[in-house]
């Protein structure tokens, strides 16, 4: 039996306390027709964290207890669905019920975790060639409001090879959630992906539950042995609703005012990616937006120390210097005997362009080798450092490899002599 | 005994209220029973007849009103024979046994036992009559390559004669072996395993010594100019992504220790996995056996609740305390302690105490302090020196050694490897500041050198700052000779290559070797003509000195190279 209760004590931002017994902390309630869960028990006093926020909310409306934990339905209907940060569809569809399963569950032992050692394909070169992305792996793009992070996440979801993508948006622009679903839909996409979407206008609470909702049907579809990517935007928003959250409920400040448990918080999300043996693999891309370009704000600091690398997102394309995937050794030594040779190779070279420039805007003269530097540096940026570049790994690679040959003579590279018979394209300049 | 009871009165968060009728203890070990689960808790506070307890699980599904029953026994480990190997999270629950009864998650309220049940070979070491105290040994068992000593529970208080004694032979690790009785008439059974209270150190020693041997760690930058003393203390601070863990890792491999915690507190899963796969197939140079059979990993990774991440460093503390009991050298590394203050300031927040600096509580700096001080090297009473040392990597916010956290560190430990970002973005590893870094130790080659070696260093770094802004052709001759032996110092002594099998290793007596050569080189006279020559002259001795390091000690080509070496700077010396 549904006990009613209609008398709340008080409503302070999202956050309503109504007596009421037998309730489990955690519990799902519904508060009018919003929802909301427990969040602090003393004695008969029960606080609620309203999903749809406080505002409009009377003393006099009921209040219902739904006796189970936030939980979000499971099955294959997901595909192809847009969700909001509640699980309520937001594409005109059927609601879905069946199967619930809870969100936020417990985390996975340690000891059944494996080396990662899959890399995930992007078609991207500055993904694939320098800084690859690797099943399981949990990754943050670090970026400045304004970077086209969303268009890059977009052209990820459509062209990396898995069998799941759950995209999770965060204080979304109307705009922007618009655009990722029409360029899914365009593209092919949407078919193998679900999309929980919260946007900037939704009420704060939805927006914390967002990771949540993503990663438990990520988990289960990873259980189920399928590749999932899980993609996440924008993760500075979620951190800043906790901090609201937080700040409502009269927590201590930490640093900034972000609550002291920031790191746990982001981390118990993160650390859901996982790659399971016999079974499949979570993949976790997060965008970081770093508020005034510092990466020693809170939020890109405690995700830096969380995630096994990150990729800077500047100007337009990915840094190579600064973006960094933990994981690549242990796939690249894999895919192609000159990978790792070539990424470093290459690297190296665009370090020294970087100089040269700084040299020739300086106004200094440019030797024979700066020049060689300076084409080398406009076909590099062209060619694969630009986002729209979509090329296969291999394909990649013979294009470093033309790049170098067109700029320099074998010698000059630094690449070991053996390589470069190997693979050097002009092969009368070897001798 | 009677069952101390309650009932659960509040929850927020992991904080749970609780109304209770008779006695309790601050510390003790309470469970509170949700439906079929057990969670385990430990009372922090108990106000207005009302004790708080910290939940070491995930808090949903608790209500107002389900039951509590308490222990009366503060949080405890076990301690006994089969600990070796094993892989437990922060409260000493084995995580290979969780994952065969519950699966790939880890389910709340399973609590399994830490000491396999097997039978081991028992030495009787006692009489009957004999008078024991705690901390003495009745017996032992081997136990992989060492010999575990059964001893007498250290929380036992008074003299004590043994009543009876088993006879060498099978026994189980929970059967008795052992019967003791004191003169108020009190009889004790003792099995090979007893319980320790985690946060009180073990003082069953006859007194503390000094640190002044140097726990080697085959890092150069380390041995020698950064010593770490078995039985000290040492922090390393660095932003991320400069390489704490990872050094870590090679410390936890190469180090002088018998046997080597591996304290993995908040951090990332995926890097315990890493050891987990690793360290079996690694060989133990001292001993030729699998390194795992030296190891022990605690492992509350950072998704892993808050509560039992801050009880982990010290489940791992007393483990160590436990071997160093048997007269061994143990090694505790602890990655990341600034994550084991986070989970403080969490529980100091929920408590509403009054917060200090970046809402750490103010008992922040007074507790590492304790933590740090659980180390130290120990007479034990039957006159074998031991030790428990103790390595822990700091996050700080920001990369910003100002913070709290670091602060309370250095002022505790012996020694500071502060990483910098600096040199790990110049892929100079390992990126140990070696100027702004610091130990109060002895190391492997002589201190007065190392000092020489190391104001050289300095010299060069200022003559470094100054060219950028004068330019190479605005400094003298003599100014570009000395940033040029700075840099030299740098790269062939501070630098060490971790993937190169013989440069990864580099043991003290070769470390001697090499320190005295470059030593040399460093404090001789140059005739060098211009800016062109010096420059080619020391790349060129850098290249002799690498290629030195990729040759065998003691080897003919080894001797060959060093002569290489000295022959090519004897040439350009002058007097």
């Amino acid at each position: 039996m549904q006990k009613v209760y209609t008398k709340i004590e008080s409503i302070v931002g999202n956050v309503v306390t109504v007596k009421a017994e037998g309730v489990r902390s955690g519990d799902l309630a519904l508060v009018g027709d919003s929802y909301a869960n427990v969040i602090k028990l003393d004695g008969d006093m029960v606080s609620l964290q309203v999903f749809a926020g406080g505002q409009g909310v009377s003393t006099t409306d009921p209040v219902r207890f739904l006796g189970r934990p936030m939980m979000v339905s499971f099955s294959e209907h997901l595909l192809g669905r847009v969700f909001d940060g509640a699980g309520v569809p937001r594409d005109n569809g059927p609601a879905l019920t069946e199967n619930m399963i809870p969100i936020g569950g417990p985390s996975f032992n340690p000891a059944k975790r494996i080396l990662p050692k899959h890399m995930i394909r992007t078609g991207i070169p500055m993904i694939d060639v320098f800084n690859t992305l690797v099943e399981s792996q949990k990754l943050p793009i670090f970026s400045i409001s304004g970077e086209p992070y969303n268009q890059l996440l977009s052209r990820i979801a459509l062209q990396a090879e898995v069998d799941v993508i759950v995209l999770g948006g965060m204080g979304l622009k109307y705009d922007d959630y618009l655009q990722f679903r029409d360029t899914l839909e365009k593209g092919g996409a949407m078919s193998h992906t679900v999309m929980f979407i919260h946007t900037a206008a939704d009420p704060t609470v939805e927006c914390t539950l967002v990771p949540d909702m993503s990663l438990a049907v990520a988990e289960q579809f990873a259980l189920e042995g399928k590749k999932v990517l899980v993609l996440l935007t924008d993760m500075t928003s979620f951190a800043d609703a906790q901090k609201e959250m937080a700040i409502t409920m009269e927590q201590v400040p930490s640093n900034r005012g972000y609550p002291g448990d920031l790191y746990s918080c982001l981390a118990s999300r993160y650390e859901k990616a996982v790659d399971i043996e016999g079974a499949g693999s979570i993949t976790i891309l997060g965008v970081t937006t770093m508020p005034g370009d510092d990466v020693t704000h809170p939020v890109p600091d405690n995700t830096g120390y969380i995630t096994e690398g990150q990729y800077y997102l500047k100007n337009g394309h990915i840094e190579p210097f600064g973006s960094l995937s933990r994981l690549k050794q242990n796939v690249n030594d894999a895919t192609r005997d000159d990978h790792r040779a070539l990424m470093d190779g290459m690297i190296r070279i665009y370090a020294s362009y970087k100089e040269s420039l700084e040299k020739k805007s300086m106004g200094f003269l440019m030797t024979e080798w700066d020049e060689k530097l300076l084409k080398y540096g406009e076909l590099f940026e062209s060619k694969l450092m630009d986002l729209s570049v979509n090329i296969p790994l291999e394909d990649a690679l013979d294009l470093g490899w033309e790049i170098l040959a067109e700029c320099f003579e074998p010698n000059e590279t630094g690449l070991k002599t053996s390589l470069i018979k190997e693979r050097w394209p002009k092969k009368d300049a070897l001798n | 005994m009677e069952i101390i009871t309650g009932h659960v009165t509040g929850v927020n968060g992991n904080l749970i209220k609780v109304d209770f009728e008779g006695s309790v203890r601050k510390n003790e070990v309470g469970y509170i029973i949700v439906g079929e689960n057990r969670l385990k808790g430990e009372v922090i506070r108990i106000n207005n007849g009302v004790a708080s307890m910290q939940i070491y699980e995930m808090s949903d599904g608790i209500k107002v009103g389900d039951p509590v029953e308490f222990t009366g026994e503060l949080m405890s480990v076990e301690l006994g024979p089969g600990l070796l190997t094993q892989v437990f999270d922060g409260l000493q629950n084995p995580l290979p046994d969780l994952a065969e009864k519950c699966g790939f998650f880890l389910e709340r309220g399973v609590y399994l036992d830490p000491i396999p049940n097997k039978d081991w070979e028992f030495t009787p070491l006692v009489q009957v009559g004999d008078t024991v105290k705690a901390g003495d040994t009745v017996g032992s068992v081997p136990e992989g390559i060492f010999t575990h000593q059964i001893m007498v529970p250290f929380t036992t208080r008074g003299e004590w004669k043994v009543k009876s004694i088993v006879e060498k032979g099978m026994h189980n690790v929970r059967s008795t072996v052992c019967v003791i009785t004191n003169d108020k008439g009190e009889e004790k059974e003792l099995s090979m395993v007893f319980s320790q209270p985690i946060k009180q150190a073990i003082k069953c020693y006859e007194e503390r010594l000094r640190p002044d041997e140097p726990m080697v760690t085959k890092i150069r930058c380390i041995d020698a100019f950064l010593p770490v003393a078995k039985g000290g203390t040492f922090c390393v601070p660095g932003p991320f992504g400069a390489g704490k863990t990872v050094l870590q890792h090679l410390e936890a491999k190469n180090s002088s220790a018998d046997i080597v915690i591996v304290a993995a507190c908040g951090e990332r899963a995926g890097e315990v996995v890493e050891v987990l796969k690793e360290f079996p197939e690694l060989e133990d140079p001292k001993t030729g056996r699998s390194l795992m059979e030296r190891t022990i990993i605690i492992c509350n990774t950072s998704s892993m609740p808050v509560a039992a991440r801050e009880a982990s460093c010290y489940t791992a503390v007393t483990l160590a305390e436990y071997y160093r009991q048997m007269g061994l050298d143990v090694l505790l590394l602890a990655d990341s302690t600034s994550r084991w203050a986070q989970a403080m300031r969490e529980m100091s927040g929920r408590l509403e105490e009054i917060p200090g600096e970046e809402a750490f509580p103010a008992y922040l700096e007074s507790t590492i302090a304790a933590f740090y001080e659980r180390a130290g090297k120990v007479r034990l009473k039957d006159g074998r020196t031991a030790s428990v040392t103790i390595g822990g990597t700091v996050s700080p916010a920001g990369g910003n050694f100002e913070e709290p956290v670091t602060q309370a560190t250095l002022k505790v430990v012996g020694a500071f490897h502060g990483l910098s970002r600096e040199r790990s973005d110049a892929r100079k590893y390992p990126a140990i500041h070696p100027m702004d870094s610091w130990s109060k130790y002895d190391g492997v080659v002589d201190r007065a050198r190392v000092e020489e070696a190391r104001s050289i260093l300095i010299r060069s770094n200022e003559i470094n700052q100054m060219m950028k802004v004068v330019g190479e052709e605005g400094t003298s001759s003599e100014d570009y000779i000395i940033y040029q032996k700075g840099e030299l110092l740098d790269a062939v002594y501070l630098q060490q290559n971790s993937f190169d099998p013989i440069d990864a290793v580099c043991p003290p007596e070769r470390q001697r070797v090499e320190f005295d050569r470059l030593y040399d080189a460093l404090t001789k006279t140059y005739s060098l003509e211009d800016k062109k020559d010096i420059r080619g002259f020391f790349n060129q001795l850098r290249q002799e000195f690498l290629d030195w390091h990729g040759t065998y000690f003691e080897t003919p080509e080894f001797e060959a190279q060093e002569k290489k070496v000295t022959d090519f700077y004897m040439a350009k010396v002058v007097d």
